[in-house]
C-alpha cells in the first residue's frame, strides 16, 4: 500500500522510514507518525468497529481522548488491547489488529445488530435479561462478552516491568503547550524546582498541529527553543510521555511515564512504564482543551472527526484523511482547518457554518445558516448531506468532514477532590471552578484561555502568582508575539430531529437514547450516565460527556450548567494495571524473611513455607521418606525421645531497658512481672484493650533493668507497635526504652531429654547448666564455642527439657552445623514448622490458632493469670460479664476414638443427633496434628464449659470435608501435664 | 577465640560486590552497630555521652555525624552508634560500661544488613526506590524510609556515596530491589 494521502510538510522525520502492519497488511510510515496518522497517510480511515452496533468507525481525534480508533497493539504476550491508535507511537516493525470485528474489520458478520438497532436501545440489558435470574452469568453474559466488547487479552504473563519512582518539586506544570511552557519556562528562570509533564511525545501541545506563528517563527520551533531550554537548566525536569493521572491529597500527584512504549521491546533493564508520585508544593494544570463534536445523524462514519483533529493531521504529520474534505463549524475556528487544509492543497468541498454571520473562506465555499443533516457511506465517508437556510437540502461529495462545535477545557484534574466546576456563558463550556485541589492553580486553554496569546500570557502570569506565593522573587516574563483571535462561537449541539446521531461513540449512545432515559425518569447525570453507558469506558467521555448534557438540557427544559457533570476521578487515561503493580508481582510481590539456618536448610533438602514473610523449614525430609508425616512424625518423635534442633528466630524479640522496665511489663501484660528474680524467665499473656487476648510469649530478666520480651513470629511487629504506643503515649512518663532485636540474634530451639547433654558440648564449660546451676525458666548470658557472646534460656515449647540459645545472627549457620555435629552421638535431628506444631499441640500450648482475635484469658483456661494485685491493660474490660458466662468456650484436648479417625482444624462440635447448625453449635478445633506419640489424630478446641466436660464423648462435624464422628474430650495436656519432664 | 565462621547477609562467606553502570554496590560487614537511647529526664547526658564518643555534636534528627566512630539520629533522644567491627565487636557493652546508667544500650551489629552505593548521580537510582527527596542530599543526612515494603536507613555520607541499612533477614530482598534500581537507571 502506498502513502496516497501522504501531503508535505508536518514534524514528521521523513528520512527515516518505518515499516508497520495493520491486520496484516504492510505500510510505511515515518518516525514521529502515531499508528492513526500513518494509518491515514496510507489511506486507511477504517480503524475498528463499534462496541454495540458493529459500525465501521475511524478515528474521531488525534490525542488520548480517542473514543473509536482502538486496536490491539503488538503480538503475543505483549499485545494490549483497546491502544488508542491516535497516541501510539510508531515504531519499525509494530503490529496491529483491529478488534471486536470478525471475520473481518472490512466484513464483520456482528454488524447485523446494527440492523437490530431498536432492540438495542438504552438499558436493554435491564429490560432483556431479566429472566431467568440463573442464565446471566451462563448464558447471557458470555454471549454478550462475545459480541459486544473491545479487545482481547492475550491470557500470557506480560514479559516487560514497571517500576515506580517518586520525585519532588516546587512547581508542577502538567501540559506542555504554550500555557505550560510559558508557566515552566518563568518558574525555571525563577530558579524554582520544576516538573513539566506531558502526555505526548513531543512537547508543545496544540502548537505543533497549529500553523500560527509565536515569536515571528514557526509555533513549533519557538516551543522546541523552549523545551531544550527548559530541559538545559538544571532545576527543571521535562518529561514527555508522561500522563499527570491524578490529582490526590497533600500535594501529590500520579504520573504514569510510558519509558519504553516507542520502542518494540524495552531496552536490557528498563521499564516498560513508570508510575511516579509526585510531591508537588504547587501544581499549574495547563492540560488544554478538547473540541467537541456536533451530534448528526450517521456523524460517526470513518473520515467524520474533529476539525482540529483533521488539521493536526495535516499539519503535524503531514496525513490528509481525505483528499476531498468538508468542515461543519459553529465557531472561527473551524474555519481554520480549511485554511489550513486548503493552503496544503486539500480539496474543502464546502464549509458549513451553522451562523448566520459566518465570516467567509479563500479558496471555498462557506454556506452559513446551515447544517449537516445526514452522511453516506458504507466503510468511510463519501457524501453530506446539508440543509441549507433556504429550507433546501445539498449532497456534497467528500471523504471527511472536520467537526466544530466548541472547545471544552480540560478541567479533570481540577476536579479529583470533588470540585465541580462552573459554567462560563461566554464560552459555553465548563471551566475550573469552585474548590480545586490545593496548591492548584490553572493557565491556558484549561482556565478557558483560548487563543494563543492568552494561553502564553496566563501561563506566566499564573505562574509568577504561584512563585511570589512560595516566596520567590520573579522576574517579568518576556512573552513572545502570538495570534490573540477572540473565541467567536453560537451554540450549536444538536441538529433538531437527529436520532441515530452519536452522542458517545465508544459506547454506542444516541441521541434517541439521552432522550429515553430522561423519559424513563432517569433524569439525574449520573443516572444518565449509568442507564445509558454515556461517558463510561476508556474514554471516559471526554468527547461525549458535554453532547450528552446538552440534550438532557433539551429535553428538561433545563440550563446546562443545571444538569451539571457527573464526577471526574482518576486516572484520566487507561492505566495498566502491572504499573500500579510495580515491581511486586510473582516472586517479588513481598520481601522475603531468611531464618539465618536457611542456607543450612536448603542443603538439606527442606520445603519452606511462608510465615508471614519468613521462609521456616517445614520439615527435614531423610532418604527413604516419600510422604510429608513420615518425617513430620519422625522428628516429633526424635525430640521426645532424645534431642531436635529448631530455627525460632523468627519469634519476635523486644530489647527492654530502663528504670520502670518491669512496671512496664506489670501493665503489658496481664500476669505480674515486677517480682521476677534477674536470671529468670517467666510465660506472659498480653490483652487488647477490650480484655481479649492479644499475644502470649516469655520475657527473660537479664538484669534489674533489661528484659527481652518474646512475641509469636505472626504478632512480632504488632506487639513491638502496641509497646511503643503504650510507652508513647499511654505511660510518658516511665523510664523505659525498647528496641526490636528480632534480626540481632539467632535463636535455636535444643528440645528433647538429651538436649543439656548437647548443649553442655556447646556452651562454654564456665557455665553450669545442671538443673540446679541453670533450672526450669533460667536465662542469661553465657559464651559458646570458645567465647562467642550468647543468650541461654531454659524455656520449653515442646513440653521436654528445652533450651533456646542465641548467638550474633552471623554465625547462626556455624551454629545449627555445630549444633548438628556435636549432636551426632545422640542422633539429633532438626525438625521443622510442623513437628514443632504437632510438639506443641500435645503440650497444649496455644498459639496463633487459638489466638484468634475473639479469646479470652479465661477461655484459655488462663483467667487466673489475669492479676487483680494490679492494674494492666484489658483486665478491666476481661472482666465483662459477656465474656464469662458459665457456658464459655473453653480450651480443651480432643482426641480420636480410633487411629484412623481424622480431627481436622475447622471443624465444628455439635450437639448429639441436632442438625449441623449455628443454633447447635458447641465449638470448635482450632488446632489438629496426627500425635506420633499417642498414635491417633488430635486436636486443640474451644467448647462450651470445656472444663467440666473431660472424658464426655462429643460429635465432630466438618460438612466441608464430609466428616460427622465422635471423639473424647480430653485435658489440652496430651504429654506429661505434670510437667515433670521439663524440669527435669 | 571461638571457631565459628560468619555468614554475610546474603549468606556467603565474603561480601558481594556489583557493578552497574558506573554504580558500585558492595555488602558492608565489617561495622558494628549499637543503639543508644537516653534514659528518662538523661537526655542531655546522653547527647553528651554521644558527643564524646564521636568528637562531634550529637547528630540532630535526620542528620549523621563523626568519623570512623559515627552516630546517626534514629528518633527522640536515640542514635545508631557506627564503629569498625575488629576494634569494637563488644559495642554495646563497651558503650554501657562507660554511661553510668543515663542511656539504654542495645546491640543492633546484626539486626541489619547494609549496602553501599557508589558512583555519581545517585538520586537516579535512588528515586526509584524511596519517597525521600533525594536529589536534596548534600551529605550528612540519614533518613529513615520505606524500600520495596522494607523499613530502611538512607545514609547519605557524601553525594556520590550512600548506605543503605535494611533488615538483615530481608537482605536478599533488598539486594534485588537495588540491583534493579541500578539496571532501570542505568
Amino acid at each position: 500500500m502506498t502513502e496516497v494521502n501522504r501531503v508535505d510538510g508536518g514534524l514528521i522525520d521523513r528520512t527515516r522510514p518505518m515499516r508497520f502492519r495493520f491486520d496484516g497488511k504492510e505500510m510505511t510510515g515515518y518516525q514521529g507518525d502515531t499508528l492513526a496518522s500513518a494509518l491515514l497517510a496510507n489511506g486507511v480511515r477504517l480503524m475498528g468497529r463499534s462496541f454495540k452496533y458493529h459500525r465501521p468507525r475511524g478515528p474521531l481525534t488525534a490525542g488520548s481522548e480517542e473514543p473509536n480508533a482502538l486496536v490491539e497493539l503488538r503480538e503475543g504476550a505483549r499485545k494490549e488491547p483497546n491502544t488508542r491508535a491516535t497516541t501510539a507511537e510508531l515504531f519499525d516493525g509494530l503490529v496491529a489488529q483491529s478488534q471486536n470485528r470478525w471475520p473481518s474489520l472490512a466484513f464483520d458478520a456482528l454488524a447485523i445488530n446494527d440492523g437490530l438497532a431498536p432492540l438495542f436501545a438504552a438499558g436493554f440489558y435491564y429490560k432483556t435479561f431479566m429472566w431467568p435470574a440463573s442464565f446471566w452469568e451462563k448464558l447471557y453474559e458470555p454471549i454478550i462478552r462475545r459480541a459486544a466488547g473491545l479487545g482481547s487479552l492475550s491470557l500470557k504473563d506480560d514479559p516487560d516491568e514497571y517500576d515506580k519512582g517518586f520525585l519532588h518539586c516546587d512547581v508542577l506544570v502538567i501540559g506542555g503547550g504554550p500555557a505550560g511552557l510559558a508557566a515552566a519556562l518563568r518558574a525555571g528562570e525563577a530558579g524554582a524546582r520544576v516538573i513539566l509533564a506531558d502526555e505526548d511525545f513531543v512537547i508543545g501541545g496544540r502548537l505543533n498541529a497549529e500553523t500560527y506563528e509565536v515569536g515571528g517563527g514557526a509555533g513549533h520551533a519557538w516551543a522546541a527553543e523552549a523545551a531544550g531550554k527548559l530541559a538545559a537548566m538544571p532545576n527543571v525536569r521535562v518529561m514527555p510521555r508522561t500522563t499527570i493521572l491524578g490529582a490526590f491529597d497533600h500535594g501529590v500527584y500520579g504520573a504514569l511515564e510510558r519509558v519504553s512504549d516507542h520502542l518494540p521491546v524495552p531496552p536490557d533493564g528498563k521499564p516498560r512504564q513508570m508510575l511516579w508520585r509526585i510531591y508537588a508544593q504547587r501544581s499549574i494544570l495547563a492540560a488544554g482543551a478538547t473540541e467537541r463534536p456536533v451530534v448528526f445523524d450517521n456523524n460517526d462514519r470513518p473520515g467524520i472527526m474533529l476539525a482540529s483533529a483533521m488539521r493536526a493531521y495535516v499539519n503535524r504529520w503531514g496525513a490528509a484523511p481525505a483528499r476531498r474534505v468538508a468542515v461543519f463549524t459553529n465557531n472561527d475556528d473551524g474555519h481554520r482547518t480549511a485554511a489550513d487544509l486548503a493552503a496544503r492543497g486539500v480539496t474543502v468541498a464546502a464549509v458549513i457554518d451553522t451562523r448566520e454571520n459566518a465570516p467567509s473562506g479563500t479558496g471555498y465555499e462557506v454556506i452559513s445558516g446551515a447544517y449537516v443533516t445526514d452522511t453516506a457511506g458504507r466503510r468511510g465517508l463519501s457524501s453530506i448531506e446539508v440543509r441549507t437556510p433556504d429550507g433546501g437540502s445539498r449532497r456534497i461529495e467528500c471523504g471527511a468532514l472536520g467537526v466544530s462545535g466548541g472547545w471544552n477545557p480540560n478541567v479533570h484534574l481540577t476536579c479529583h477532590q470533588r470540585g465541580r466546576p462552573t459554567w462560563d456563558e461566554s464560552l459555553h463550556a465548563f471551566v475550573p471552578g469552585g474548590t480545586l485541589p490545593p496548591g492548584m492553580s490553572v493557565a491556558g486553554a484549561a482556565s478557558g484561555a483560548f487563543s494563543t496569546h492568552a494561553a502564553l500570557r496566563s501561563g506566566a502570569e499564573i505562574a509568577g502568582t504561584v512563585l511570589e506565593g512560595l516566596g520567590r522573587r520573579v522576574p517579568a516574563p518576556d512573552l513572545p508575539e502570538a495570534e490573540d483571535a477572540p473565541v467567536n462561537i453560537a451554540p450549536f449541539w444538536v441538529v433538531e430531529g437527529a436520532n441515530r446521531a452519536w452522542v458517545d461513540q465508544q459506547n454506542d449512545v444516541t441521541a434517541k437514547d439521552v432522550r429515553l432515559a430522561h423519559q424513563e425518569n432517569f433524569v439525574s447525570v449520573e443516572h444518565l450516565k449509568r442507564y445509558t453507558t454515556l461517558g463510561m469506558a476508556t474514554d471516559q467521555g471526554k468527547t461525549s460527556n458535554m453532547a450528552g448534557l446538552a440534550i438532557m438540557a433539551q429535553v428538561a427544559g433545563k440550563n446546562i450548567a443545571d444538569v451539571g457533570t457527573t464526577m471526574f476521578r482518576p486516572p484520566y487515561t487507561p492505566t495498566a494495571i502491572g504499573a500500579f503493580a510495580g515491581r511486586s508481582r510473582g516472586k517479588d510481590f513481598r520481601p522475603v524473611r531468611k531464618t539465618p539456618s536457611h542456607k543450612w536448610a536448603e542443603e538439606q533438602g527442606a520445603p519452606f513455607v511462608e510465615v508471614g514473610m519468613w521462609l521456616r523449614a517445614q520439615y527435614f525430609p531423610q532418604p527413604g521418606e516419600t510422604q510429608w508425616r513420615q518425617s513430620v512424625d519422625r522428628e516429633a518423635l526424635a525430640v521426645r525421645n532424645s534431642v531436635g534442633i529448631c530455627d525460632v528466630t523468627t519469634l519476635g524479640k523486644v530489647d527492654v531497658q530502663g528504670a520502670d522496665a518491669a512496671e512496664f511489663l506489670n501493665r503489658i501484660y496481664a500476669n505480674g512481672f515486677a517480682k521476677l528474680a534477674v536470671g529468670k524467665t517467666r510465660y506472659g499473656l498480653m490483652l487488647r484493650e477490650d480484655g481479649i487476648a492479644m499475644d502470649d510469649g516469655t520475657a527473660a530478666r537479664l538484669a534489674e533493668d533489661h528484659f527481652v520480651v518474646t512475641t509469636t513470629t505472626a504478632n512480632a511487629v504488632p506487639v513491638y507497635r502496641h509497646m511503643e504506643f503504650v510507652r508513647q503515649c499511654l505511660y510518658p512518663d516511665m523510664d523505659v526504652q525498647l528496641i526490636s532485636t528480632t534480626e540481632a540474634w539467632a535463636q535455636f530451639a535444643v528440645a528433647g531429654p538429651n538436649s543439656r547433654k548437647l548443649l553442655q558440648k556447646i556452651v562454654d564449660p564456665d557455665f553450669d547448666l545442671s538443673n540446679e546451676g541453670f533450672p526450669f525458666m533460667a536465662c542469661g548470658e553465657v559464651t559458646v564455642c570458645g567465647g562467642l557472646r550468647a543468650r541461654l534460656f531454659r524455656i520449653s515449647f515442646s513440653g521436654e527439657l528445652a533450651f533456646e540459645i542465641a548467638v550474633p545472627t552471623r554465625y547462626g549457620d556455624a551454629l545449627v552445623r555445630r549444633l548438628m555435629q556435636a549432636g551426632e552421638e545422640f542422633g539429633a535431628v532438626p525438625y521443622g514448622t510442623e513437628a514443632l506444631g504437632v510438639l506443641r499441640i500435645e503440650k497444649g500450648h496455644a498459639a496463633g490458632s487459638e489466638l484468634n482475635g475473639t479469646i479470652t484469658a479465661h477461655n484459655l483456661g488462663m483467667g487466673k493469670m489475669v492479676s487483680k494485685k494490679k492494674d494492666s491493660i484489658g483486665s478491666t474490660l476481661s472482666e465483662r460479664e459477656g465474656l464469662n458466662t458459665p457456658d464459655a468456650l473453653k480450651l480443651v484436648g480432643l482426641k480420636a476414638l480410633d487411629a484412623g479417625s481424622p480431627v481436622p482444624a475447622g471443624a465444628h462440635l455439635m450437639t448429639r443427633g441436632s442438625a449441623v447448625d449455628a443454633a447447635h453449635d458447641q465449638g470448635y478445633v482450632t488446632s489438629a496434628c496426627y500425635s506420633p506419640n499417642l498414635g491417633c489424630h488430635i486436636g486443640l478446641a474451644f467448647l462450651k464449659s470445656g472444663d467440666e466436660r473431660t472424658g464426655e464423648r462429643v460429635r465432630l462435624v466438618s460438612p466441608l470435608t464430609g466428616i460427622d464422628h465422635e471423639v473424647e474430650v480430653v485435658s489440652p495436656h496430651f504429654v506429661d501435664p505434670e510437667g515433670g519432664r521439663l524440669r527435669a | 577465640m571461638h571457631d565459628l565462621a560468619p555468614l554475610t547477609p546474603l549468606g556467603a562467606a565474603k561480601p558481594r560486590t556489583d557493578t552497574i553502570g558506573d554504580w558500585t554496590l558492595t555488602e558492608v560487614t565489617d561495622r558494628a552497630l549499637a543503639s543508644v537511647a537516653a534514659r528518662l529526664g538523661r537526655e542531655e547526658e546522653a547527647a553528651r555521652i554521644v558527643a564524646d564518643l564521636l568528637g562531634a555534636e550529637a547528630p540532630a534528627p535526620s542528620r549523621l555525624s563523626g568519623g570512623e566512630i559515627a552516630a546517626f539520629w534514629s528518633g527522640p533522644d536515640q542514635w545508631m552508634i557506627e564503629a569498625p567491627l575488629k576494634t569494637h565487636e563488644a559495642l554495646a557493652a563497651q558503650l554501657s560500661a562507660r554511661a553510668g546508667g543515663a542511656i539504654s544500650v542495645t546491640e543492633q551489629t546484626d539486626a541489619w544488613c547494609r549496602f553501599d552505593l557508589t558512583g555519581p548521580d545517585l538520586p537516579r537510582v535512588l528515586e526509584r526506590l524511596c519517597p525521600v527527596d533525594v536529589h536534596r542530599l548534600v551529605g550528612g543526612e540519614a533518613i529513615r524510609t520505606t524500600m520495596e515494603h522494607m523499613g530502611c536507613f538512607l545514609i547519605c555520607r557524601t553525594p556520590v556515596h550512600v548506605s543503605i541499612l535494611g533488615p538483615r533477614s530481608s537482605a536478599g530482598s533488598l539486594h534485588h530491589a537495588l540491583e534493579t534500581a541500578m539496571r532501570a537507571a542505568k
